[in-house]
């Protein structure tokens, strides 16, 4: 059993609980820093995709998990990110500059598409960001002369501080760059969840007629969340492109958008954790289905038989699996495992167990 | 006559977009949350109705076929709501909007082992012929589909504003609590209504693969019909129905009159216009929300 004593006003406020939790997540970073020499290439590669899925999942969480708003298009803003960081490349910006230009620009775009979202509730703001997500793939079709339409681009390698990097030549390289931007992403999270802004987006979240009764104003908070989720976003699109090497109108479907949805449910919606756990089921699952796939034909010789479909049919059974038993995620998971041996004997069952609601429309007819 | 032939045909997709959208308002009407797994519910009923009554499969009569086919995905959207929607009682819209997704998956995935992933098509005592009207050749399916669309849609008007059960569902998606004090067995309606809209699915899944061909891909048709839906106005059946019309009908036109690439937008373009001139459809429930 461990007790966090308190004893100071700056332990309420800085992001770590105490020593013990800080020095646990540095053990984590010396490991994330010293993969590449402890696993091979392929691997490290795996590695790279987890982290640039946890990038983007990060970037809805901000959305989804923080400000309540469900998206189901955020693949357009994937493909906005990535388009915008290659196009600036060609016409000769410096990767160090048009990296954070493609997130500012995506940022932009957000708050701009969200205006009109504003007025949106609930289940209409996700069908308004799925048809979004749709055209998307239309308008990068038309607009061929900068995107390359359906043949598509490809991406050349990056100069980061006079180091190239590339995805295939220096796939050490390239980790760093992405452990780079997550992790520093990642800070910035952390610090916008105790700032103002981020309260106020949890504020939205919960309720937005008290947060309203609390003085927040609310299309602005949406509007900046928006913003916010749409530039970290664009940032881990420029990424996923830089490690694709080729992509076009297809790259970014709308499968793409709900799977990121699912990816965060599964995580853990409204935790920062949750989207680094939801991209390791994303970005392992598949390797994993391969593995038990030989495995059983071994077992029962029916030898390795394909199954289209098969990974997205897994997918939906696990995602539907954690909805119904556990909508926290697996971040709900390992909190409550977490709590349970925190004060062993004492834990009860019921300390997790939510309110029940029962349902009012909106509609008044 | 160019274009009446284009409206026709428009009209007959038009209607099959109008029954998923049914299906999907009608969920929403009585639980107020959305089924996204309605497009695929059609496409599982078009399959289990293939696998019925095709040579391929059990080669049953036609006309048996389609009353086994409807009552089985009755059963099975009765069954769905019982093991799985059923425990997400008083949990947000979100949460189910992405449950149903993930059981679209499934279905497809299910759909894609059993039947496999070819195109295939109904055999139905319908195909091939026409009829002509006055100078116009239609065929019999597409006049089919708009017949039985229209009254199905009247059907389920009368259901839900005249009887006693329609009423109630109403009171249900309303607020589950006050129809559950006014004697509303609550639980029992919604199973009643998911056994409705799969219903509803097979039989627009029917009148598709009559039509032309379904394969294990074609529920994700379930977003247009969904766009439809959503131009119409959630919560308003006979707005599903125009919505699926709207839709139908500006496919085949912007195909025909607009450049090839800015056609297959238009559906979306259209729903995006509404959502932001008219957030709620072009037939809106919604007032004022108050706290």
């Amino acid at each position: 059993m461990r007790i966090v004593f308190k004893t100071d006003y700056m332990q309420d406020l800085r992001p770590w609980k105490d020593g013990y939790q800080l020095s646990l997540y540095l053990i984590l970073l010396g490991f994330a820093v010293a993969a590449p020499f402890l696993v091979d290439a392929f691997f490290l590669g795996e590695l790279t995709n987890v982290l640039i899925w946890a990038l983007a999942g990060l970037g809805l969480m901000v959305l989804t998990g923080h400000t309540g708003q469900a998206s189901l298009g955020h693949a357009a803003f994937l493909a906005m990110g990535c388009y915008a960081n290659i196009i600036l490349m060609d016409a000769g910006v410096p990767f160090m500059l048009s990296f954070p230009l493609a997130g500012i620009i995506t940022g932009f775009v957000g708050m701009i598409v969200a205006i009109p979202a504003l007025r949106l509730h609930g289940i209409y703001l996700a069908i308004a960001t799925l048809a979004m997500s749709i055209l998307v793939d239309d308008i990068i079709v038309l607009t061929e002369p900068w995107t390359g339409g359906v043949g598509g681009k490809f991406a050349p390698p990056v100069n980061v501080f006079g180091v190239m990097i590339d995805r295939w030549g220096t796939p050490g390289g390239f980790y760093y760059l992405t452990l780079g931007v997550t992790v520093l992403v990642t800070l910035g999270y952390i610090n916008l969840l105790r700032a103002p802004l981020g309260r106020s987006f949890i504020a939205v979240r919960d309720s937005e007629v008290s947060a309203q009764a609390m003085g927040i104003d609310i299309a602005r908070t949406k509007a900046i969340s928006f913003g916010v989720s749409c530039a970290i976003t664009g940032l881990a699109g420029a990424l996923m492109g830089l490690f694709s090497g080729a992509f076009n109108n297809e790259t970014f479907s709308v499968v793409i958008s709900i799977q990121l949805l699912m990816m965060i449910v599964i995580g853990g919606l409204g935790s920062i954790h949750g989207a680094f756990f939801g991209a390791i089921v994303i970005g392992f699952l598949p390797q994993f289905l391969s593995i038990s796939k030989e495995w059983v034909g071994a077992l029962f010789g029916g030898g390795n038989v394909a199954i289209p479909g098969l990974e997205f049919g897994i997918f939906g059974m696990i995602l539907i699996l954690f909805i119904l038993f556990e909508p926290m995620g697996i971040y709900g998971r390992w909190l409550k495992i977490r709590t349970w041996f925190e004060l062993f004997p004492f834990y009860r069952k019921d300390m997790f167990k939510r309110q029940k609601s029962y349902l009012k429309t909106e509609r008044l007819r | 006559m160019d274009i009446l032939q284009l409206l026709i045909s428009g009209l007959a997709n038009g209607c099959v977009y109008g029954l998923i959208a049914l299906g999907f308002v009608l969920i929403y009407k009585a639980t107020e949350s959305v089924n996204f797994a309605q497009g695929d519910f059609m496409m599982l009923g078009a399959f289990v109705t293939i696998g019925l009554t095709n040579a391929d499969y059990m080669a049953l009569p036609f006309w048996i076929a389609v009353p086994i086919s409807i009552g089985i995905m009755a059963v099975l959207g009765y069954l769905l709501d019982r093991i799985v929607i059923r425990r997400m009682f008083g949990e947000s819209q979100t949460a189910v909007v992405i449950l149903t997704i993930a059981l679209g998956f499934v279905i497809r995935f299910v759909a894609g082992v059993i039947w496999g992933h070819e195109p295939q098509s109904l055999e139905n005592p319908l195909a091939g012929k026409e009829v002509s009207f006055g100078g116009l050749v239609l065929g019999m399916e597409d006049v089919a589909v708009i017949i039985v669309t229209i009254l199905l849609t009247w059907f389920l008007y009368e259901f839900f504003n005249r009887t006693k059960l329609g009423l109630a569902m109403q009171g249900a998606s309303q607020n589950q609590l006050a129809a559950y004090y006014m004697g509303v067995p609550v639980k029992r309606v919604q199973g009643f209504i998911w056994a409705l809209a799969g219903g509803v699915a097979c039989i627009a899944g029917i009148l598709f693969a009559a039509k032309g061909a379904v394969d294990p891909n074609t529920g994700l048709m379930g977003i247009k019909a969904f766009a439809a839906a959503v131009i119409g106005g959630f919560g308003s059946l006979p707005g599903a129905l125009a919505g699926g019309l709207i839709v139908g009908v500006i496919e085949p036109f912007a195909s025909r009159y607009i450049a090839a690439g800015y056609s297959q937008i238009a559906p979306y373009a259209l729903l995006l216009a509404v959502l932001i001139f008219r957030p709620h459809g072009l037939f809106s429930q919604v007032r004022v929300k108050k706290v």
